[in-house]
């Protein structure tokens, strides 16, 4: 370093070169140890595939089977009997509560984050303040009284209307939309389209909503997902007949939980599979969506 | 011509204060339905839920036909043979079974990953970010099979290096940690991801600087990174703490509704789960959700103080 001085201000113009040499050695232990978090990630996933086609039999066995097998029709039958032919239609219900919720969500969460980012009204701090402070609670206490109100006063148990009603227009959905619209729409836009007589609702419709596609598409996705996971509050609400229950509730069922020696394993693997691919192919397609959107309520300041 | 003319008044003063009207209420109206939402969804649950905390309720005999019984409710979760302190351990457990190693994972491969590895990151934080998305149920099922006791992968790959069959879900000290491996299966990605987000805010000049001065890796890592990396730290863990408090999915498909062998695994959500719905005693739950809902407050702020108490110097 010590020989080079002259040199340094005529390379300060272009880019210096990357010292690749100089991770070398530590090179290859770094590239290990993400290797194996890598791969320990996705082994699950390899093995469920695996299992799925292999024939019951034969999951569990020594030595393990780590190859696919040709059992995947065998197993899709077996799941559709041990789910009474109803596997198809709790993937329909699982994806009719999973859409119902995300249209929603983005309908409302725009239109009030819209609303928080580009009017100035009387109390609107307090108000979003206000919202802010809802996503303290943890959701474990309102699990209860939910069902309750459910339950006593609305009668609305036992029926998908419980899982997607009451999210949607939800704190993290319009605080979400409110940062994005912020940074992303200048005020002078809603003026002049004010000016050549557009309504309010027209301006959301009209001309916040076709520049606001990125951070639709961010929350719809982590909508989607989250709602297709949701097992705690389709267990809670009851959507336990053949007929209503959503897919993580029905694997419930066919497993009796993992503990249950019982279980036609073809049959269950199969059904994990149809829970997870259309996770897996959602985020192949949208994974840097859900990652900023996800990551999106850290970056606050 | 009669642009010069000034404008009659009356129709459209009208239209005029339509517009003013709609102009004045929208944000009102737009912001309107989540505050509906919260009242029927929200607002009434919570008071419901802490007015049952204080009252003796079975759903099956009616609204109304509830008895007031203080703070017995509390008392009676509080109280040394009650099952509440035995889940709240149990919880606090596989808590920091699971919880202090992912971070410990999480923060060193972040780190690596944004030093050395920055044009895989994509690639990596996509395969890392995999199990977070996944369901729950379903990951858990799958775990469930390689922790079988005579047939399962683990205990093959055991075997193979000479070690007995080890009996994942049946030794009552056992349970927590099989089911904390899961819980940091699925969360570690999820906070490489949060900590990668963090180190992108941190200038690269500075780690020029210390390479400049000498500086190796791993003094990087301590004097640069982790100093700065502190407010993410801080809403990573808390993130970990709330939901770890209410951990409820990965032990209840594990290890069934009683938390498996010696109820090892009954976390509080799944006592209060029980309590609620299988016992259908709605106060006595009410009143230790809110205990629950109190511990998670109590560790954010004890979480918050730690976080604070260094942060003064900066």
């Amino acid at each position: 370093m010590t020989t080079q001085p002259l040199e340094t201000p005529i390379a300060a113009a272009p880019r210096p070169p990357r010292q690749k040499s100089r991770f070398n050695g530590g090179r290859v232990g770094l590239w290990v140890f993400v290797g194996i978090a890598c791969f320990l990630s996705l082994v699950p996933f390899y093995l469920m595939f695996v299992w799925a086609t292999l024939p019951s039999e034969k999951i569990f066995a020594v030595p393990p089977n780590l190859w696919f097998g040709n059992a995947f029709v065998e197993n899709l039958q077996k799941m559709m009997e041990a789910t009474n032919n109803m596997a198809l239609r709790q993937f329909w219900n699982s994806l009719y509560i999973a859409t119902l919720s995300t249209v929603t969500t983005l309908f409302f969460c725009s239109l009030a984050g819209f609303a928080f980012a580009m009017y100035d009204f009387k109390g609107k701090q307090y108000l979003f303040g206000f919202i802010l402070i809802t996503m303290l609670i943890p959701p474990l206490v309102m699990d209860i009284p939910s069902f309750l109100v459910m339950n006593n006063f609305l009668k609305w148990i036992g029926t998908p209307r419980t899982l997607w009603v009451p999210g949607m227009a939800n704190a993290f959905g319009i605080f979400l939309m409110r940062q994005y619209i912020v940074s992303a729409l200048p005020k002078s836009l809603i003026e002049a389209a004010r000016l050549d007589g557009a309504s309010e609702f027209g301006i959301y419709t009209r001309v916040v909503l076709p520049l606001i596609r990125p951070i639709l598409a961010t929350l719809g996705v982590v909508t989607f997902v989250g709602s297709w996971n949701n097992f705690k509050g389709a267990l809670i609400m009851r959507l336990s007949e053949d007929s209503t229950m959503t897919l993580p509730l029905s694997l419930r069922k066919i497993t009796g939980g993992a503990s249950n020696v019982n279980a036609d394993w073809g049959a269950t693997l199969m059904m994990v599979v149809l829970t997870v691919i259309p996770l897996l192919i959602i985020f192949l397609f949208a994974s840097r969506q859900v990652i900023s959107g996800l990551t999106s309520g850290a970056v606050k300041d | 011509m009669q642009e010069c003319v000034p404008l009659p008044t009356s129709p459209p003063r009208r239209r005029w204060s339509y517009d003013r009207f709609q102009q004045r209420f929208a944000p009102y109206i737009f912001t309107s339905p989540f505050f509906i939402l919260f009242l029927i969804f929200g607002l009434f649950p919570l008071g419901f839920s802490l007015f049952l905390a204080f009252h003796l309720w079975n759903p099956l005999d009616g609204l109304g036909n509830w008895r007031y019984v203080g703070w017995e409710n509390f008392q009676l979760a509080l109280g040394a043979p009650d099952q509440f302190w035995v889940s709240l351990k149990n919880t606090v457990w596989i808590g920091l079974l699971s919880g202090v190693p992912q971070h410990l994972v999480a923060l060193p491969l972040a780190f690596v990953i944004n030093q050395a590895l920055r044009r895989y990151q994509g690639a990596i934080s996509t395969i890392l970010f995999l199990p977070y998305i996944t369901n729950a149920v379903a990951i858990t099922i799958v775990f469930g099979m390689l922790y079988s006791e005579n047939l399962g992968l683990l205990n093959y790959a055991l075997s193979v290096v000479g070690l007995g069959p080890v009996r994942w879900l049946a030794v009552p000290d056992l349970v927590p940690v099989s089911v904390a491996v899961v819980v940091f299966w699925r969360y570690v990605g999820w906070n490489v991801i949060l900590y990668l987000s963090g180190l992108q805010a941190i200038s690269e000049d500075v780690y020029e600087a210390a390479t400049v001065d000498g500086a190796s890796n791993v003094q990087k890592f301590f004097y640069i990174t982790l100093p700065l990396l502190r407010p993410m730290m801080f809403y990573a863990f808390t993130l970990t703490i709330v939901g770890n408090m209410q951990l409820f999915e990965e032990p209840f498909i594990m290890t069934g509704q009683g938390g498996g062998s010696g109820g090892t695994a009954l976390t509080s959500a799944m006592h209060i789960y029980n309590v609620a719905f299988r016992d259908l005693d709605m106060g006595y739950s009410s009143a230790m959700a809110w205990l629950l809902f109190l511990a998670i407050f109590v560790l954010s702020m004890i979480n918050n103080y730690l976080f604070s108490r260094g942060g003064g110097r900066s």
